[in-house]
C-alpha cells in the first residue's frame, strides 16, 4: 500500500515537472463535450456515476467531480493504480481520450450547499 | 406409503370432536411435574443458572397425555391440516402441483383456507422468497409447498438465501415414494428417493414422514427447530400416499404434539463477564452488528449497551440493528480505530477486520488487516451452533479472543448487566467524558453525508440519493417500512433516513442470490399490511426479471406495496467485473451497442417495467428520467398504495 502511494506520488511529481517545462498544457487541453462521451465509452461511469459523483459501493466513496484531481495526479492514478480500481493503459484509453475525460470532469458544475436543498436540509 | 389399507371409517362429527379435544388438551401432565421434589428444591436455591424444572423436562421428553385422535378413516391430509392449524402459520404461498394435491384440497376445503391462507404464486422461488421477507418483518415463519423435484429445484436458491440470512421458513415438498403404486409418467419423474437431499446442505433439519402420526411429530418438531435461534429453513418431504390415503394409526393413539417454544441459547456467563471486562477497559471499543437484531426491543438493548460503553456501532447489511439517528452510529472506518471489537452475529468476521483488494487478473488480490495489532476481538452469535460443510457461507476463518455461542438478543441483557458490574466509578467517568465528542463526530459525519448526497442532485438518470429522499418525503408521516432494497443504491437509505425500528430496514438476502428482492418485498409488505404499515422497496432491475410473476401474486391477494425501480439497465456488479478483467488483460471491453461490456446490459430494448406491472394488475407509471417528475409521481403512487393496491414506478437511475 505504502509503496504504491509512493509510486503514484512520484509519477505525479514527474508529470508536474514535465508540465513546468512546458509540456503540461498539451496534456490537459481536452474537449469536455467529447469527454462526456468518452467517460461512458471507456466505462468510467460504471463505478463513478455519469457525473463522477462516486459511490461508497463502487469507488470507496471517492468523488471525481466536481473539483477533479489536477491533470497530472489524475492521469498518473489512472495509468498506475494498483488498488481497487483497475489501471487503464494508453493502449485501451489513449491520452487524448483521457484528456477529454478530465476536461469533462472539470466542467461539472459545483454542487449546491445541501442546506439549500429542502429535502436534504430537513 | 402403503396403499389400499383404508381401515375402518369414522364419521365426521366424531372426527371433529377428536380434533377439538386434542387441540384443547395438548399438554403434558403438568400437575405431576409441579409436585416433584426436584422442582421445589430448584425454587428454593434460586441459583443464577436454573436447571430445567420437572415441568420443562416433562414437556420436552414426556409422552403427551392426550386423547386418541379420532381421525381413523379420514384423508391423511385432513389430519395434516389439523396439525398445521395448531401452530401460528398465517399464510402459505405456493405454486400448485400434483404431488401435493391431497393437502392442497384439504387446506382449502377442509381447513377453510385460514391459518394458513393459501397465496397463489407463479414460481416456487417467489413463494419461498415471500416467506423469507415475511419473517424479517413479522418474526414468524410461513410455510410453502413445492413440487417434489422440479419445484424444489425452483425453490432452492430462495431456501439458500433464507439459510444464509438465518430466516425461519418451513418448506414441504410433495413426492410419491411408493414405486409400485404411484402413477407412471410425470408423477414418477417428479419423485425421488430423497428430495430433501437437494437442500440438506442449507436447511437446519429435514425429515420424510412415512405415516400420519410421523407427520405430526415431524411438523411440530420442524416448526420448533426453525423458530429457535439460529433461525433457519427446515424441509419436510410430503409423501403422496400419506396425504391421500385414509389415516391409519395402526391401532395406536393418534395425537398432535403440543408445541412448546424453544428458548434461545445464551452466551456462557464466564465468557460474557470476560467480554464485559475487555469492553469496559477499552479506550476505543467498537460494536459491529450484522444479522443480529430481529426486533425493535432488541435495537433498544443494543442502544443501552452502546451508550454504557460510548462505543460506536457499525451496522452491516444483515439487519438494521441500530438506529441511524443515534449519535453512536458510525461507518466501517470506525473499525480501524478500535482496540476492542464486539462482533454481533457477523456473517463474515474476517472481512470485518481485514480487506481484500481485487486488483489483478489472477484473482488472488491483496489481503490486508484493517485493525491495529493487539486489537481484542469478541464474537457473540449463533454461527457455531449451526455448522454445515459444503456451502461456504461460513466464510473465512477468523480467530477471536472471546467466542460466545449464543443469540444476540437473548444475551444482551446479561452482557449489559455484566458491563454495569464491571464499571468502576473511574471508568464510568472516563467513558462519560466521550459523550460530547461522539455527538460532535456524528453531527459532522451527518453533514458530510448530506453534502455528498447533494452531488448530482439534478442528474439524469436520477441519482440514488435523490431517489431515496424523494421517496421519504412522501412517506415520512406514515408508519413506513423500507423493507427491501435490491440492487445497490450506495446505502443511501440507511445513511439519510431516520430509522429506529426493525422493520424500517430489514436487511439483505443473506446469500446474495439474485431474484430475491421482489418476492421478499411482497412478503414483507404482507406482514406490514397486517400491522397497518406502509411498505416501499427500491427494486433492482436485474433482480426484478428473475421471477416477475410475483407481481401478479401481490395484485391477486391485495398486498399493498410501493415498488420504485432502481433501473440502471444492467447487471451492474457484472458490468464492473467484466470491465475489470478487460483492464487487467489490457484489452478494450467490447460493448456491442450497449453502454456496458457485452452480456451485462439490460437494454436494446429497454424493458418497460411499468407495463409489465400494469399487465399484472398494478398501478404503474414510467419511465421517469427527470428528477423533477419524481415527487408528483411518488405522491400519486403512495395514494394508490394507501388504498390497498400495489403500485410501481419505473425510474431510470444512476448505476449505484
Amino acid at each position: 500500500m505504502k509503496r504504491h502511494i509512493v509510486r503514484i506520488a512520484l509519477t505525479a511529481v514527474v508529470a508536474g515537472a514535465l508540465s513546468s517545462f512546458g509540456y503540461g498544457p498539451a496534456f490537459a487541453a481536452g474537449d469536455a463535450a467529447k469527454g462526456k462521451l468518452q467517460f461512458v465509452k471507456h466505462g468510467c461511469w460504471q463505478c463513478h456515476g455519469f457525473r463522477g459523483q462516486g459511490s461508497v459501493a463502487t469507488s470507496g466513496g471517492k468523488v471525481l467531480a466536481p473539483d477533479p484531481l489536477p491533470w497530472e495526479a489524475f492521469s498518473a492514478f489512472v495509468r498506475g493504480t494498483n488498488r481497487a480500481m483497475p489501471p487503464f493503459s494508453e493502449k485501451i484509453l489513449p491520452d487524448s481520450d483521457l484528456q477529454d475525460i478530465h476536461a469533462y470532469l472539470e466542467s461539472v458544475p459545483k454542487t449546491a450547499d445541501y442546506k439549500s436543498i429542502p429535502l436534504l436540509s430537513q | 406409503m402403503a396403499r389400499g389399507d383404508s381401515g375402518p371409517k369414522v364419521d365426521r362429527r366424531k372426527f371433529l370432536t377428536g380434533v377439538a379435544v386434542a387441540g384443547a388438551a395438548g399438554t403434558v401432565a403438568p400437575q405431576v411435574a409441579d409436585a416433584t421434589p426436584a422442582a421445589s428444591a430448584a425454587a428454593a436455591r434460586l441459583p443464577s443458572a436454573l436447571p430445567p424444572t420437572a415441568r420443562t423436562i416433562a414437556a420436552e421428553t414426556g409422552t403427551p397425555d392426550v386423547p386418541p385422535y379420532a381421525g381413523h378413516g379420514r384423508p391423511g391430509s385432513d389430519f395434516m391440516v389439523d396439525v398445521i392449524k395448531t401452530l401460528d402459520i398465517k399464510y402459505l404461498p405456493c405454486n400448485p402441483a400434483s404431488s401435493f394435491r391431497g393437502i392442497h384440497e384439504s387446506l382449502i376445503d377442509y381447513g377453510g383456507n385460514k391459518m394458513p391462507e393459501l397465496l397463489t404464486c407463479t414460481h416456487e422461488e417467489s413463494a419461498v422468497g415471500m416467506a423469507h421477507g415475511y419473517f424479517k418483518v413479522a418474526g414468524k415463519p410461513l410455510m410453502s409447498l413445492v413440487h417434489g423435484t422440479v419445484g424444489l429445484q425452483h425453490a432452492s436458491m430462495a431456501i439458500y438465501n433464507a439459510f444464509c440470512d438465518r430466516a425461519a421458513v418451513i418448506v414441504m415438498g410433495g413426492t410419491d415414494l411408493d414405486a409400485a403404486y404411484r402413477p407412471p409418467g410425470v408423477p414418477t419423474v417428479h419423485s425421488a428417493q430423497d428430495i430433501n437431499g437437494m437442500v440438506r446442505d442449507y436447511t437446519k433439519w429435514d425429515d420424510t414422514p412415512v405415516s400420519a402420526q410421523h407427520f405430526a411429530l415431524s411438523f411440530v418438531r420442524a416448526y420448533k427447530i426453525a423458530t429457535t435461534p439460529p433461525y433457519a429453513p427446515v424441509m419436510l418431504a410430503l409423501d403422496a400416499g400419506i396425504q391421500q390415503e385414509p389415516v391409519n394409526s395402526h391401532g395406536q393413539k393418534l395425537y398432535i404434539p403440543k408445541y412448546v417454544k424453544g428458548t434461545p441459547p445464551q452466551g456462557e456467563m464466564g465468557a460474557v463477564r470476560e467480554a464485559a471486562r475487555l469492553l469496559v477497559n477499552a479506550e476505543r471499543p467498537v460494536i459491529v452488528a450484522d444479522r443480529a437484531i430481529n426486533t425493535t426491543p432488541g435495537i433498544k438493548l443494543l442502544v443501552e449497551l452502546a451508550e454504557l460503553l460510548q462505543a460506536p456501532v457499525v451496522r452491516q447489511r444483515g439487519r438494521l440493528n441500530f438506529p441511524t439517528t443515534h449519535y453512536l452510529s458510525r461507518g466501517a472506518p470506525a473499525i480501524r480505530q478500535a482496540d476492542v471489537i464486539l462482533g454481533l452475529e457477523l456473517t463474515d468476521y474476517w472481512a470485518t477486520v481485514n480487506g481484500f483488494v481485487d486488483n489483478n487478473e489472477h484473482g488472488v488480490g491483496i489481503n490486508e488487516s484493517h485493525i491495529k495489532p493487539g486489537t481484542k476481538l469478541i464474537s457473540l452469535g449463533t454461527n457455531d451452533l449451526m455448522t454445515k460443510s459444503n456451502y461456504q457461507e461460513f466464510q473465512r476463518f477468523q480467530p477471536v479472543d472471546v467466542q460466545m455461542a449464543g443469540d444476540v438478543e437473548a444475551t444482551l441483557p446479561s452482557l449489559i448487566e455484566a458491563v454495569k458490574s464491571a464499571l468502576t466509578s473511574d471508568r464510568k467517568a472516563a467513558i462519560e467524558r466521550k459523550i460530547d465528542a461522539n455527538k460532535k463526530a456524528w453531527q459532522k459525519a451527518r453533514e458530510n453525508t448530506r453534502q455528498l448526497a447533494a452531488i448530482a442532485w439534478d442528474a439524469s438518470p436520477i441519482s440514488t440519493a435523490r431517489l431515496t429522499m424523494e421517496i421519504y418525503a412522501q412517506i415520512k408521516d406514515l408508519d413506513w417500512s423500507m423493507a427491501v432494497e435490491s440492487g445497490n443504491t450506495s446505502n443511501w437509505s440507511r445513511r439519510l433516513l431516520p430509522m429506529d425500528k426493525h422493520y424500517h430496514w430489514t436487511g439483505s438476502s443473506g446469500g446474495y442470490g439474485v431474484g430475491w428482492g421482489l418476492p421478499a418485498a411482497i412478503g414483507a409488505a404482507l406482514a406490514n399490511r397486517d400491522e397497518g404499515r406502509f411498505t416501499v422497496n427500491i427494486q433492482g432491475d436485474g433482480d426484478f426479471m428473475y421471477a416477475p410473476g410475483v407481481l401478479w401474486t401481490a395484485a391477486r391477494h391485495k398486498i399493498p406495496l410501493l415498488t420504485v425501480m432502481h433501473n440502471n439497465r444492467g447487471y451492474h456488479q457484472e458490468v464492473m467485473h467484466v470491465q475489470r478483467m478487460a483492464n487487467f488483460r489490457n484489452r478494450v471491453a467490447y460493448l456491442g451497442n450497449d453502454m456496458a461490456p457485452l452480456g451485462t446490459s439490460i437494454q436494446n430494448p429497454d424493458i418497460e417495467y411499468h407495463k409489465m406491472a400494469e399487465s399484472m394488475g398494478w398501478w404503474a407509471k414510467g419511465p421517469i428520467k427527470d428528477p423533477a417528475q419524481l415527487a408528483p409521481a411518488i405522491k400519486e403512487a403512495v395514494a394508490v398504495v394507501k388504498s390497498g393496491q400495489p403500485a410501481l414506478l419505473n425510474v431510470w437511475t444512476q448505476p449505484r
